[in-house]
């Protein structure tokens, strides 16, 4: 391990968390003007031109808000919940391939902070430490609603946690890899997973939802029956730093759909690129690329958002348990005969 | 044809509770089509007004602010008979009425005014009975044209005579095609 690799190591994930940050800030406009949009309004337009100064306006209104503390003998887990939803919903994009390798200054750069093998497992893991932020909080907050709140939360996660592994399941099957970027590296051109893992992706993008606590899977913080959820009793930037968290964690969520859904950083007619401009052009472009479906990702999710009421408790846990997962176990059967299939092993 | 067939609309649908097939409990049609639906107005046309730049045009029987009209020659309307207060079902009107001298008939057309006149706009419910009720002409509601402003201070919305009576310059104006003629 030389200096130059900690250097380009420590400077891309000061890039990377700087690009998350902006992204969650501005997802905060984005939903607000989507919504707007959505129900024929204009949105938030006052704040600098076009509203381009909201979150900055948001975020300094936080700050100044009396901060708050219910009375409750957990100070210091009441502290800790917003903390921990921030740090995990930040350090998942650790192993996220944000593009092919590049080549300057006579280096080899690969546009990831992190190449491990067990990836997958690793973002899974991840994700389900983030709950603790929510269940940490609300249990903290001395407030039923909270408890409440955090309890849909975590038994919402767990339900559909399950329906994601096992949608992932089938598409490492086909791959053979946890690693993201050999993930990655395999849906070259135009050969997306999508293509392949139709169902595997439906279910996924339904768990994802499930997993960032999005409508129509909001129920933690539904507001007709819990108030605020488990952020009840939060104010000031604690209660920002949940809000934010969630943006972050849709960021990164939309990340890892493209990712291991979408190509990645690959787009269709990458070779012709390689051959005439060089491969430096192809990773630059495929950097965009891969922003460019995040975007769209995260259009989605606010899509969805303004089009589809709140699911009722017993109906998310139907969904989870008896439609998403018997249709994951279907797919990873079918996937698995398929690849026998295509090995020439049956018959 | 039976009565519970009939459908004048053309819109009725039957409720029916009959038990969703499997793919339609998973709702992928049903959101697919609300995404359209949604799709759709996300490039309408806004019809947002952005209101301290723009307004909204009132119509021409707008019930604002109440005014106190003068005549053709400026003098106040208003003999204080108390009538609008007596109207009002939200008790928002108070008056005081006074004797006019000799040398105010150019201020006040009837022998009796009101030296005071109060509405309190938080009481009012711009129902305009008041209007309705005067003998005399002397309150509109849809002359004023201005909307009640907000303000920070409970005393603030008891409007006097200051703000109710008709502009003097208001007045002039109007008798100016009168004269021209
Ligand atoms: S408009 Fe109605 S409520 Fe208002 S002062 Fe006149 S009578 Fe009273
Ligand atoms: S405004 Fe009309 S009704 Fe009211 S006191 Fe004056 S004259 Fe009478």
């Amino acid at each position: 391990m030389d200096t130059a690799i900690i250097i380009e190591k420590g400077i891309f994930i000061v890039v990377i968390f700087a690009i998350t940050m902006l992204f969650a800030m501005y997802e905060t406009l984005a939903e607000r003007k989507i919504a707007a949009w959505f129900q024929d309004r204009i949105g938030p337009d006052r704040a600098g031109k076009g509203g381009i100064l909201q979150p900055l306006a948001d975020g300094l209104k936080l700050f100044s808000k009396e901060e708050f503390f219910p009375n409750t003998p957990n100070r210091f887990l009441f502290i800790a919940g917003p903390a921990i939803s921030m740090s995990t919903a930040l350090i998942t994009s650790a192993v996220i391939p944000w593009g092919d390798t590049l080549h300057i200054f006579g280096r080899d750069v690969v546009l990831q902070a992190t190449d491990i093998d067990i990836a997958m497992l690793y973002i899974f893991g991840v994700l389900s430490v983030g709950v603790y932020g929510i269940m940490i909080g609300g249990w903290a907050s001395n407030n039923k609603f909270s408890l409440m709140g955090a309890m849909r939360a975590s038994s919402q996660m767990i339900s559909y946690e399950v329906a994601m592994g096992l949608a992932i399941i089938a598409l490492v099957m086909m791959t053979g890899s946890l690693s993201l970027r050999d993930i990655a590296a395999g849906q070259h051109g135009m050969s997306w997973n999508v293509f392949y893992q139709p169902v595997g992706f439906l279910i996924f993008l339904v768990c994802s939802f499930a997993e960032t606590n999005r409508t129509p899977f909001d129920l933690a913080e539904c507001e007709a029956e819990l108030i605020g959820g488990y952020h009840t009793e939060y104010s000031s930037m604690k209660m920002g730093f949940y809000l934010f968290a969630e943006y972050a964690s849709m960021f990164i969520s939309s990340t890892i759909l493209a990712v291991l859904y979408f190509g990645a950083y690959n787009f269709p007619g990458m070779d012709w690129v390689t051959e005439n401009w060089g491969a430096n052009a192809t990773t630059w472009i495929g950097v965009l690329v891969l922003f460019g479906k995040i975007c769209f990702f995260i259009f989605f999710y606010m899509w969805v958002r303004w089009t589809i009421p709140r699911f009722r408790y017993d109906q998310l846990m139907k969904l989870g348990w008896k439609m998403l997962i018997p249709l994951a176990i279907a797919n990873i059967v079918i996937t698995a005969l398929a690849i026998l299939w295509s090995d020439g092993k049956l018959f | 044809m039976s009565i519970e067939s009939l459908s004048l609309s053309g819109r009725k649908k039957e409720v029916s509770n009959k038990k969703m097939t499997f793919m339609e409990s998973l709702y992928l049609v049903a959101i697919a089509k609300g995404l359209w639906i949604t799709l759709g107005h996300l490039f309408t046309r806004k019809v947002t007004i952005k209101y301290p730049e723009q307004t909204r045009s009132l119509s021409p029987v707008y019930r604002g602010q109440h005014m106190l009209m003068r005549d053709d020659e400026g003098r106040e309307r208003c003999t204080a008979c108390g009538l609008c207060a007596l109207s009002c079902p939200a008790e928002a009107i108070t008056m005081k009425a006074e004797e006019r001298k000799p040398d105010e008939k150019h201020l006040y057309r009837e022998e009796k005014y009101a030296s005071i006149y109060e509405i309190n706009m938080l009481r009012c419910i711009f129902c305009g009975l008041c209007e309705e009720a005067c003998p005399k002409q002397a309150i509109y509601l849809t002359k004023s044209r201005v909307m009640v402003k907000s303000a920070s201070n409970r005393e603030d919305f008891i409007y006097g005579k200051e703000k109710l009576v008709m502009p003097l310059e208001m007045a002039i104006n109007n008798t100016k095609p009168q004269m021209a003629k």
